[in-house]
């Protein structure tokens, strides 16, 4: 192996995910000076490659707020919107937002833009009313998206089905009227060939993070899909539809098979391959992870990098020769996706724990989105039900350290590893 | 003679075993925590060694378990407590599938494995209620002993329905009940009643099956014994040692690495 050629490979997609960021929030900070109208959208059904065409900066406030987290003063952020009168059970992603908007724009990177417009999906029920807030803040337009979602579990329909069709002709329907609103706000004529561009982008970018998805697979893994994995998450939804996205992904796939064609794993002793099923722990991002790779465990998977990645994970790609109606389709498929990662995930979770070679399955609901969390135990118990596999149970937050205790996540952590080493002693030994 | 430790540095008390190798209790020890946790656990085991009248030398691992138990400065290793109440349950009571441990600060509901090994549990939050700290709010507004609490509780005959979760406003409900005229006894019994409830919802969580054991410093109280039995309909297990329970796992634990250790090809077979 080519030391030179490891090196400049290796850590890359961190890295060039890195300075993107950087990047993306001083042209967010720009957008600000100049008082240019921006979209704010969010993660689960962004619309980003129509919002490209006409060229409206991006604001995923979602992003931001976790950002205050990571970067240790989201309380700051939720006591302000505390004080104003949001109780400590509201989402902790709207709260630090609110006390953004109070702050005239104020954020950690940079200065956040002001809406110009919202664009908004059903997947979660706390958008609606957080658009709603901005509605009242600036009197500027929201256009919320309605995509009719799974009906009961394996009932998915796909395109040639009746009722997919008419799902199809609904979505379709309402993006229309999303054009027709973006015409309005930007004074911008609505281009179809640059929307083909900013969707063969989307394509690249939705390929690639399927495929790095899958080379997880590799034994060693090759990136902890926790931390490296909210990195690649990130880079998906703010530069959806961008040529840099695009090559970005390009870069991570060739990471990854290059890591894979090597045995280069993310942990030089790994031990114990997990999922992730929830939100980061974003208040002590890092350490949580640290309280995993101590005992030699990695997150070979997660379901926040399907969910929050607005179902680009299942590599939908779009049909150029027809884009409004493919857009339509990818849409309803991605955003359904999107909505079924936090909804009927045991079945997945199941399928998945041979071919990533899974020892084990972590469970981290947040006490502020219900949204993610309402379900968890059920779930849990029909995949303990389904499959002998182990599985942790562990409460925190996404954004508040106040309900975020690191020795009593640890005593737990560590008891879940003696588990698992038991069970592995005991598999041993019936062998 | 070879023996092995087991010190458990819980919230409120440390607690420490030494067992020998046909796994006997030789000697123990239970003490305050108090501010220092360090000097709580040597003391602990230094007791324990003069009750059994062994000589530190001759004790070859010491496994540490408890909130405390990276403070353990002297142990070889640690292992959390609830694979050490789950280890030490099934030794005391092999037929155990699940135990609940309540402690001064926390309960935690475990199902084991005929061998002792942990499959599930689960923890109270970063609440208090439905733990030991509860009784001491309860035994603080009435002024009565911690260990009469029990005694007393089972005198009631129309016990009061304690519907708050909050240790702290826990005080406030007891002075209620009685400034409404309601006697000592079937207060305390709703207080008991309450944190049994908290416990069993636990235990429901990991799945409740038979035989289920009792352990920690609360196994002590008798109230506490009836509120759960009453509770599950069936009677708990419950140790004379129950309050070591911890230590006596982690001592377990502490002889696996002996043994392993004169059996190379089992070195890495132990937690």
């Amino acid at each position: 192996m080519d030391e030179q050629q490891t090196a400049a490979i290796v850590g890359r997609g961190n890295d060039q995910g890195a300075r993107l960021f950087r990047e993306w929030f001083e042209g967010l900070g720009e957008t600000a000076e100049r008082e240019d109208p921006a979209a704010y959208v969010f993660v689960m059904g962004s619309m980003a490659e129509l919002l490209r065409v006409f060229d409206l900066p991006m604001v995923f406030p979602e992003i931001n707020s976790l950002q205050t987290a990571v970067r240790r003063v989201a309380h700051e952020y939720l006591n302000e919107a505390e004080d104003y009168g949001y109780s400590t059970d509201i989402c902790g992603y709207v709260k630090a937002d609110v006390a953004v908007q109070l702050r005239g724009g104020a954020h950690p990177m940079g200065r956040i833009p002001r809406p110009a417009m919202a664009v908004l999906t059903n997947a979660c029920n706390t958008y609606i009313k957080w658009a709603e807030i901005w509605e009242r803040m600036y009197q500027v337009p929201v256009f919320t998206l309605d995509i009719p979602g799974t009906r009961a579990v394996s009932t998915q329909t796909w395109p040639g089905d009746r009722d997919f069709e008419n799902d199809r002709a609904y979505v379709s329907a309402q993006i229309k009227e999303l054009i027709a609103l973006c015409e309005r706000v930007t004074g911008k004529k609505f281009d179809i060939d640059k929307l083909r561009e900013s969707m063969a982008h989307a394509n690249t970018m939705s390929r690639g993070l399927k495929r790095v998805l899958e080379l997880n697979r590799s034994r060693p893994s090759l990136f902890n899909a926790v931390t490296d994995g909210t990195i690649y998450l990130g880079v998906s939804n703010a530069f959806r539809g961008a040529e840099k996205g695009a090559r970005y992904f390009d870069n991570l796939v060739e990471e990854m098979e290059f890591k894979a064609a090597h045995g280069i794993g993310t942990l030089t002793d790994e031990k114990y391959r997990l999922i992730f099923v929830g939100v980061p722990c974003y208040p002590i991002f890092r350490r949580f992870n640290e309280l995993f790779t101590e005992w030699g465990g990695t997150f070979v998977n997660s379901t926040y990098l399907w969910f929050a990645a607005g179902g680009a994970n299942s590599g939908f790609e779009y049909d150029l020769n027809r884009p409004l109606e493919s857009l339509a389709e990818g849409t309803l498929i991605s955003v359904r996706d999107a909505m079924d990662s936090m909804f009927y995930q045991d079945q997945v979770l199941a399928r998945m724990i041979d071919p990533f070679h899974v020892d084990g399955v972590v469970y981290h609901p947040i006490k502020s989105c219900r949204t993610v969390s309402t379900g968890l135990a059920d779930n849990r118990r029909a995949l303990m039900a389904s499959r002998d596999i182990a599985s942790l149970f562990i409460e925190s937050d996404m954004m508040d350290r106040r309900v975020v205790s690191e020795a009593q996540l640890k005593n737990r952590v560590d008891a879940f590893f003696e588990g698992l080493a038991s069970r592995r002693i005991t598999a041993t030994q019936i062998v | 003679m070879s023996y092995a430790a087991g010190v458990d540095v819980g919230s409120t008390q440390t607690k420490a075993v030494i067992i020998d190798g046909s796994l006997t209790i030789v000697g123990r020890a239970l003490i305050d925590t108090g501010a220092n946790v360090v000097a709580a656990a040597e003391k602990a085991f230094a007791e324990a060694l003069a009750s059994g009248g062994i000589l530190e030398p001759e004790v070859d691992y010491v496994v540490g378990t408890g909130y405390g138990r990276y403070r353990v400065n002297f142990g070889n290793t640690q292992v959390t407590e609830i694979s050490c109440h789950g280890r030490g349950a099934v030794r005391m009571f092999p037929r155990t599938r699940t135990v609940v441990d309540m402690g001064g600060q926390d309960t935690k509901a475990i199902r084991v494995s005929a061998a002792g090994e942990v499959l599930d549990f689960c923890m109270n939050d970063k609440c208090a209620a439905g733990t030991g700290r509860f009784l001491g709010a309860a035994s603080a507004a009435l002024d009565i002993p911690l260990s009469e609490l029990g005694r007393v509780a089972l005198k009631a005959e129309r016990p009061v329905r304690i519907s708050t979760t909050c240790t702290v406003f826990a005080e406030s409900e007891i002075l209620s009940w009685l400034g409404k005229g309601k006697k000592i006894e079937d207060i305390l019994a709703g207080v008991h009643q309450s944190i049994a409830a908290r416990s069993i919802g636990l235990l429901r969580r990991v799945g409740i099956q038979e035989e289920v054991t009792f352990t920690g410093g609360v196994a002590r109280n008798i109230g506490m014994i009836e509120a759960l039995n009453r509770g599950l309909g069936l009677n708990v297990n419950v140790s004379e040692e129950s309050h070591f329970m911890g230590a006596l796992g982690a001592a377990l634990f502490a002889l696996d690495h002996i043994e392993a250790s004169r059996t190379p090809v089992l070195k890495e077979a132990v937690i």
